[in-house]
């Protein structure tokens, strides 16, 4: 935790800080600040989807890829955001800000509460003890209709307003969203690059050379799992708002499966690995419908294609070409 | 930069078409036909597809051809908004679909919005309760067809105590909350109430528990193939009480699926291809026909969907979007007029639908219809 | 509105030997049985799913879909290619061994077994999707009638009615263990491909032909996925969907009996079985799932490597 505190570093080497990742960001950002203009809703609202998801992939990475804890609750955390953000939004008449807050804040906690006693028997338990947890909240979510509406799920969700303006709009509420999850992707930059996550690089690359350091392993571990599920919890804030409804059906198990393979395919323990495996697990679904009846499939096939010749994902792809491409130098995106 | 490239190419794939003929009405059936859903999505979009050919054969809707296009939602309700909302960008004439209530709660303000009518197969209660103009059903509501199975169980069945059986989604749950006040109302014990699964393969449990429980009849309101799987299980625990249900126990899935397990369900069917109306016959032989295998309601739900944007069209003489909904607000639809309405139908102001219905009975693996009950305001 | 509970409390709270009716014990023997046959099926699939991690660290998140495909392969080629019942289960799962015995090693395993677990996971999680899809698109959207090799009847003993289908599941499915366990501890073939599972390294100083041995279980693992299918469809229905449940089943079942065992793997699918039985029974049918679930947290907390797993020596 002590070094935690001490990763609050004044902004001094912030120029000599900024990279390729920084810059893809703000760039992409920038971008997709008005690529929806002339798109029609049904593409805008893609476009939303996908940095939606991507927060949650974002988060899961962090576990992932970082940490190397597999956790197979990232639907189940953002349904708890996005049913956190519903009930205080409609029953309660909160803001969006602080039910946003909120959503996080209660994700943390429960990844606190989880990750405990779980990293504390073996680091890979957790993918079995979330695997119970992501169902358990499921059944929690359908069963009790006299808090979360049950099947029939939760309707009419405002979306935020900014400054006195409304969102919603398609491309207002595209664009706000756009906004958090850059403020979002920003500061889990920062935060890799912080003392706190040097040290947790440190660990992925060497775990015991990390401990005999002075690496508290169990500790960083566990935080990683909790941000990473603050992250869903963020995104299940952004989520609710974006579709003005929810049902249990899309943070069963296997949302989180789903969530899995978009860390994977996009390729783990890269920052902008989240981006691209949300585009896979979302975009592009919805482009191959020009396949007809058969598109999953389409998918799938291409998953497991990708998969067999890139392992590490696509941005590992991009990075082992980059690499091959100026061989002696080290490898500008981590 | 890559997206915007994608989505043109997107965009190019699905409107070269419409383009090149300008004499088509396009219609965008947005169904399950993947996850949860998807038995009950693929028999509607058969049916969809069915009455688009008949209709098509004929020389389309007011001369013009129909051009249907089928967009899967994955049963969620993310990904049916993103469906609706793509129809709506595409210009689609109405909104067809989908069925399960959770995806249509997701989508029908997208269609309000765009004051387009979405015409859907949903049956539970809720969604036509919120005022939205613009959503229209394909079949009775559970709170029509309820409190005609409790006053069957309890007029002719004399059933004092009643098993409930039910499957935990929005179709399932909707109808057990429709039917518990009912039979609290007749004075009829609820002896057990058992929640099984979507997509509930294993149901030796569910079947003794109803044994024990010892009541006079078992309600049973699952969707086709829990309800075969069911009836199964039912019979090799020996449970020999009248099996009740609605359309979903009586079908002729079920009663494919189930054996002679089936023989005794009774109980209240709304759509289905073995009632005493001949253009429902008439219907099963050309699904059975074009799709070799027995349509359920879905199919009659989707089949009906395209023939009432077909009579809401040649009734304005017109393609206006709106029109077409407040067209179809309020109309009652004959046989006489749409043939391919296949049976009376009036349209309500929220959507709800009312029409005659049927008492029915599996004897010897055939549906036989007891009775016809009337319209609820005939 | 009416927001009536699924169940009264008593009735959650019952147990089996408090309840005031005429016969708990046949009540509660008639719900043993039918959990032991569900769990049967659950062993042989939770099986086959030790056996391929033990020998090549893959997890395969298809494995319910393995048990849903070989029904559907053999009504695909009794309604395709005309041929009577008994020659299409033979087609039928002869075709499903080659293709997702043989084939799923050599396509999807081989290539990515180097770069660890969890790449080859997910690739078995998109595996699924293009089974299920598949059998869908290309055979039916509905649930099909699958025929029964095994007796219907029901008969009434001391009260209860026992299902002789079930019986024979259970007979069946243990016959099949117990030949598996003969065959591994019994045979030299069968004492290579344990000394593969245990440690490939030392097998492949010890002379055993390593990547026979690894294909050999999964072969096996296909085998018993048919089995289980042709098992279990008479009463569950051949259907695209069915894999979802028995898979997570499976997986837990592993968990439970403990990855590395196969006799762990056949207490887990029949303890799973029994509970989720027994949880319908007397617990909460709409909490059903649940309960194998907090049983699965339980066993993790208190004995991580399974109940009758031995502690992991390998590093995952």
């Amino acid at each position: 935790m002590s070094s935690l505190a001490s990763a609050t570093t004044p902004s001094r080497g912030l120029m000599r800080r900024i990279d390729g990742v920084f810059l893809t960001l703000v760039l992409g950002a920038a971008i997709l600040w008005f690529v929806p203009i002339g798109m029609g809703r049904y593409g805008t609202y893609v476009l939303s989807l996908w940095m939606v998801m991507s927060i949650a992939v974002m988060g899961l990475n962090l576990t992932l890829g970082y940490a190397g804890l597999k956790s197979l609750a990232q639907a189940a955390f953002m349904g708890i955001g996005a049913y956190t953000t519903a009930l205080l939004t409609t029953k309660l008449g909160l803001n969006w800000y602080a039910s946003f807050l909120l959503s996080g804040a209660g994700c943390f906690a429960l990844g606190l509460v989880l990750g405990f006693p779980a990293l504390r028997v073996k680091a890979h338990y957790l993918a079995f003890v979330t695997l119970a947890f992501s169902t358990l909240v499921w059944l929690v979510l359908r069963n009790e209709q006299w808090l979360t509406g049950g099947v029939f799920g939760l309707s009419n969700i405002p979306r935020p307003t900014f400054f006195g303006l409304k969102t919603d709009g398609a491309l207002a509420f595209h664009r706000f969203t756009l906004v958090i999850t850059l403020i979002l992707a920003l500061a889990l930059w920062w935060m890799i690059r912080s003392p706190w996550g040097r040290a947790f690089l440190a660990l992925r690359e060497n775990p015991i050379r990390a401990a005999s350091l002075g690496v508290n392993i169990r500790t960083y571990t566990l935080l990683a799992f909790a941000i990473g599920s603050a992250y869903a919890g963020f995104a299940g804030a952004l989520y609710a708002p974006l579709v003005e409804f929810i049902d249990p059906s899309p943070f069963a198990l296997s949302a989180s499966f789903f969530l899995l393979l978009m860390v994977v395919a996009g390729g783990s323990g890269y920052q902008l690995g989240p981006f691209v495996g949300a585009l896979l697990g979302v975009v592009l679904p919805e482009w191959l419908r020009f396949t007809g009846g058969i598109y999953l499939i389409v998918f799938a096939s291409i998953v497991v294609m990708l998969l067999i010749a890139c392992p590490q994902g696509v941005i590992g792809l991009v990075e082992r070409g980059w690499l091959a491409l100026r061989r002696p130098g080290k490898g500008g995106a981590a | 930069m890559r997206l915007s490239i994608l989505a043109t190419l997107a965009a190019a794939a699905l409107s070269a078409a419409p383009v090149a003929a300008q004499e088509k009405v396009k219609l965008i059936n947005v169904i399950e036909l993947s996850g949860a859903g998807a038995t009950a999505g693929t028999n509607f979009k058969n049916g969809v597809d069915l009455a688009v050919a008949d209709i098509n054969a004929k020389g389309g809707i007011l001369g013009r051809q129909i051009e249907i296009v089928h967009y899967d939602t994955q049963t969620n309700p993310g990904n049916t908004r993103a469906a609706v909302q793509r129809a709506i960008d595409e210009g689609t004439y109405a909104v067809l679909g989908p069925v399960f209530s959770g995806p249509i709660g997701a989508s029908m303000q997208i269609s309000q919005r765009a004051e387009v009518a979405q015409i859907v197969g949903g049956e539970a209660a809720g969604f036509t309760r919120q005022g939205n103009p613009y959503i229209f059903r394909t079949s009775l509501s559970q709170a029509a067809a309820m409190p005609k199975i409790a006053a069957y169980m309890k007029n002719s069945l004399k059933a004092n105590s009643v098993a409930v059986v039910w499957v935990n989604n929005d179709f399932g749950k909707g109808g057990r909350d429709q039917i518990l006040p009912e039979l609290e109302k007749l004075g009829i014990k609820v002896a057990v109430d058992v929640a099984t699964e979507q997509g509930q393969a294993d149901f030796a449990a569910d079947a003794i528990k109803v044994k024990n429980a010892n009541a006079d009849a078992v309600f049973v309101y699952l969707n086709e193939e829990e309800s075969a799987r069911f009836l199964r299980a039912a019979k090799q625990q020996g449970v020999n009480k009248p099996m009740v249900g609605e359309t979903t126990l009586l079908g002729a899935k079920v009663i494919e699926l189930a054996g002679d397990a089936a023989n005794g369900a009774k109980g209240h069917v709304g759509l289905s291809v073995d009632a005493p109306v001949p253009a429902f016959q008439e219907f099963g032989k050309k699904f059975q026909a074009k799709f070799n295998y027995a349509s359920d309601h879905n199919g009659l739900k989707g089949y009906m969907a395209v023939y009432m944007v077909k009579w809401g069209t040649e009734k304005q003489k017109k393609f206006d979007k709106k029109g077409l909904a407040d067209t179809l607000r309020g109309a009652t639809i004959k046989p006489s007029e749409e043939p391919g309405i296949l049976i009376e139908t009036t349209i309500e102001a929220n959507g709800d639908l009312d029409r005659i219905s049927f008492l029915a009975e599996v004897k010897d693996g055939k549906q036989v219809i007891t009775e016809t009950l009337p319209k609820l305001k005939p | 509105m009416v927001t009536r509970q699924p169940e009264p409390l008593r009735a959650r709270l019952r147990l089996p030997f408090l309840v005031d009716q005429e016969k708990p014990m046949a009540e509660f023997l008639a719900y043993l049985i039918a959990g032991l046959a569900t769990g049967a099926i659950y062993a042989l699939a939770a099986i086959g799913f030790t056996l391929v991690w033990q020998t090549s660290q893959t997890i395969n998140f298809a494995q319910g879909e393995f048990v849903m495909l070989p029904a559907i392969l053999v009504l695909a080629s009794a309604q395709f290619l005309g041929l009577p019942m008994a020659m299409a289960v033979l087609v039928g799962i002869v075709a499903f061994i080659l293709l997702f015995g043989f084939g799923f090693k050599k396509v999807i395993v081989d290539p990515m077994i180097r770069h660890g677990v969890l790449p080859l996971a997910i690739a078995t999680m998109a595996l699924s999707i293009v089974m299920k899809e598949g059998a869908k698109d290309g055979f039916s959207a509905e649930a099909q009638r699958f025929p029964s090799f095994l007796p219907a009847e029901t008969i009434t003993f001391a009260g209860i009615s026992i299902s002789l289908q079930h019986v024979a599941i259970i007979v069946v499915a243990c016959l099949a263990i117990l030949g598996l366990q003969w065959f591994v501890t019994g045979t030299r073939l069968g004492r290579q491909m344990q000394a593969t599972a245990q440690n490939p390294n030392v097998a492949l100083i010890l002379g055993i032909p390593v990547a026979q041995m690894v294909m050999l279980t999964f072969l096996i693992n296909a085998g018993l996925a048919a089995l289980a299918s042709v098992l279990i469809s008479p009463i569950y229905l051949a259907k695209f969907s069915n894999g979802e449940v028995i898979g997570l089943f499976a997986f837990i079942a592993a968990i439970v009996g403990g990855f590395n065992q196969v006799r762990g793997a056949l207490a887990g699918g029949l303890i799973v079985g029994v509970i989720d039985s027994l949880a319908a029974a007397y617990i909460s049918t709409s909490y059903r799932l649940a309960v194998p679930l907090v049983l699965l947290v339980v066993i993790i907390l208190v004995k991580p490597e399974g109940l009758f797993g031995r502690p992991e020596e390998r590093r995952v």
